[in-house]
């Protein structure tokens, strides 16, 4: 009998952390290109970090953050008796934080690519903003924000390094399907090993059909548009 | 109704300088591209900033660096009308119109009185549900402009509307606009790099040139008479020659190496002259005698067009280090190979053009 508690907890985990990586980058994204461009080029460096430093160089800087003897980590202690390392939330940060540049970075793209001009006459026509960027903006820009949005789900799914650091392996409370195959396999219990590689193969191989059906029926309804 | 315009705007390149006064009707901005003109329109409706100036529209002071006035495009009440039309792609025709009467009709039942009516004028019933893709350009430039009028601008601002499309489409749709435009109560800009355009949309226009533009004069007064080189070029003069006075009621043409009877005006700063090349007509050699203003030239080229021939001149008494010297001869070509017949044409060819038709500019290329 498989224990599923490691499914159960990735799952949360690449869950919750996607949400909040998914509108933290459209936000980012959407600022940070309206900025000086001196300033836009510091956070743009900051915020792609992630996707190219070693996990574990991320779980190191989110220890000295969020250790129970660090800034962050001291206060949440002291005020909500909340130890921010080493229990299954702790998963969400490691996650957030390497999966951030992929949403980022494709909500960015898509903006790039929006015709700002609509945003003008909607402008011109009296249009708030608020209204321009939900109605006319996030619409047109739907396809790339969905794909980051899914491209992070699935990278936080397999966020292994950070977490390993920050979360560490307690079978039942902190184990998540990677950390879960590393202890595994490391006590040579490949047989077992292999069910959780499989599992994790078939969720992210889903991702990926998913996110490819999704640019298909795009296409098909915009080729439709097209012909009329 | 009266919109003044008196800004500068850094532009990297150069600085745009525009200073004019429209008044009701349609005034044109002619320039060629990229001489500031549609920034000069973005600055009015508010979506650029320009680095200081002021901008008034009947009273209402859109722009006062020294104030610190600017307002929000959305208190401007302008409309614009882009070149691409910017229809909200994921809206329907009704969803777009409606888009536009969202800040002003908050009753439902009105807002789709509204547009009923204004889909009924543009002629677009049974298009409400189609998606702006779906739209033929003719149709979409009708959208565009329902939905401009829908939210009740105070004035239009037209930005190139015809430049991307194909000359019959073209023809076809400045005609609609002219006549949606006749029954548009304020002013409106009409900016175009087209002089054709121009001189049919509009009734006075103002030359844009490198960023700098010239006061707000009455079409044909561009046409018939312009002042500087640049708005001789946008009017489509060809033919240019350095020039300086050359005694009572005459000018010599340095480019040309010929001196040229001219009766007109002479404009203050005056060093060129202009020549449009339909005014300019071969003459036979032994009349040219007789003839004011006629002088020999030596045959380029002669290249066909499609209902005209073009002769490329050059004129025997021109320096060889004097400009390009260049003069350009058009006219049907029926008449160009009967003259040829008649007079033996092969490489020289007596030219003539009357003082009335010389135009007396000032300004450099």
């Amino acid at each position: 009998m498989m224990d599923w508690y490691p499914f159960f907890n990735s799952l949360r985990i690449a869950l919750i952390s996607s949400v909040i990586v998914f509108f933290g980058g459209i936000l980012a994204a959407y600022y940070i290109a309206r900025l000086h461009p001196v300033l836009k080029g510091i956070l743009d460096v900051a915020l792609t970090l992630p996707l190219v430093l070693p996990p574990t160089v991320v779980g190191y800087f989110l220890l000295m953050l969020l250790g129970p003897k660090r800034p962050v980590g001291a206060w949440f202690l002291e005020n909500f008796h909340m130890r921010l390392v080493m229990t299954w939330y702790s998963g969400i940060f490691a996650a957030a934080v390497v999966a951030f540049p992929l949403m980022y970075r494709t909500a960015r793209g898509a903006f790039e690519s929006f015709d700002e001009t609509l945003a003008f006459s909607g402008q011109t026509l009296g249009l708030s903003n608020a209204y321009i960027f939900w109605r006319i903006r996030m619409p047109a820009c739907r396809q790339g924000i969905l794909a980051g949005g899914v491209l992070a789900f699935a990278r936080a799914l397999g966020e292994y390094g950070a977490t390993s650091m920050i979360a560490g392996y307690t079978p039942g409370r902190t184990a998540t399907i990677s950390t879960t195959v590393y202890q595994l396999w490391r006590t040579d219990n490949d047989a077992l090993a292999f069910r959780w590689v499989a599992v994790n193969v078939a969720i992210s191989a889903a991702v990926l059909i998913a996110v490819n059906l999704l640019e298909k029926r795009e296409r098909a309804s915009r080729r439709s548009a097209g012909r009329g | 109704m009266s919109l003044y315009v008196d800004i500068k705007k850094d532009l990297g390149g150069f600085v745009l300088e525009t200073k004019f006064q429209a008044k009701e009707g349609v005034t044109g901005i002619l320039g060629a591209s990229g001489c500031g003109k549609s920034v000069t329109l973005r600055c009015i409706a508010g979506i650029l900033k320009p680095n200081e100036g002021r901008i008034e529209l009947d009273g209402t002071v859109f722009f006062d660096s020294r104030k610190k006035i600017n307002l929000k495009p959305q208190k401007r009440r302008v409309g614009f009308l882009f070149q691409n039309y910017a229809l909200f792609p994921n809206m329907t025709v009704r969803q777009n119109l409606l888009a536009a009467l969202k800040p002003y009709e908050k009753d439902k039942k009105k807002a789709a009185q509204a547009i009923e009516a204004m889909a009924a004028k543009f002629c677009l019933e049974g298009l409400e549900k189609h998606k702006p893709q779906q739209l033929s350009g003719g149709q979409q430039q009708r959208v565009a402009l329902a939905r401009i009028f829908l939210s009740k601008p105070r004035i239009l601002l037209l930005d190139e509307p015809f430049s991307a499309l194909d000359d019959f489409l073209k023809w076809k749709l400045e005609l609609e606009l002219a006549s949606l435009l006749e029954e548009f109560s304020g002013s409106a800009l009409f900016v175009s790099h087209s002089r054709e355009e121009i001189y049919r949309v509009c009734d006075r226009v103002c030359v844009m040139d490198q960023g700098k533009s010239s006061p707000v004069i009455p079409v044909k007064e561009l046409f018939e008479a312009p002042r500087s080189r640049a708005a001789a070029v946008l009017s489509g003069c060809k033919n240019f020659s350095g020039a300086r006075l050359a005694g009572e009621g005459r000018i010599y043409a340095e480019d040309w190496g010929v001196t040229l009877r001219y009766a007109g005006e002479i404009p203050e700063g005056f060093n060129c002259i202009g020549v449009r090349s339909h005014y300019i007509h071969p003459v036979a050699k032994e009349e040219a005698a007789g003839r004011e203003n006629a002088f020999c030239c030596g045959i380029l080229r002669v290249v066909e067009d499609v209902f005209s021939t073009v002769a490329i001149l050059r004129p025997k008494g021109a320096a060889p280090a004097a400009g390009d010297g260049r003069i350009r001869v058009e006219m049907p070509k029926e008449s160009w190979q009967e003259f040829c017949r008649r007079e033996n044409v092969t490489d020289e060819l007596w030219i003539q053009m009357d003082g009335k038709d010389i135009m007396a500019l000032y300004g450099g290329e």
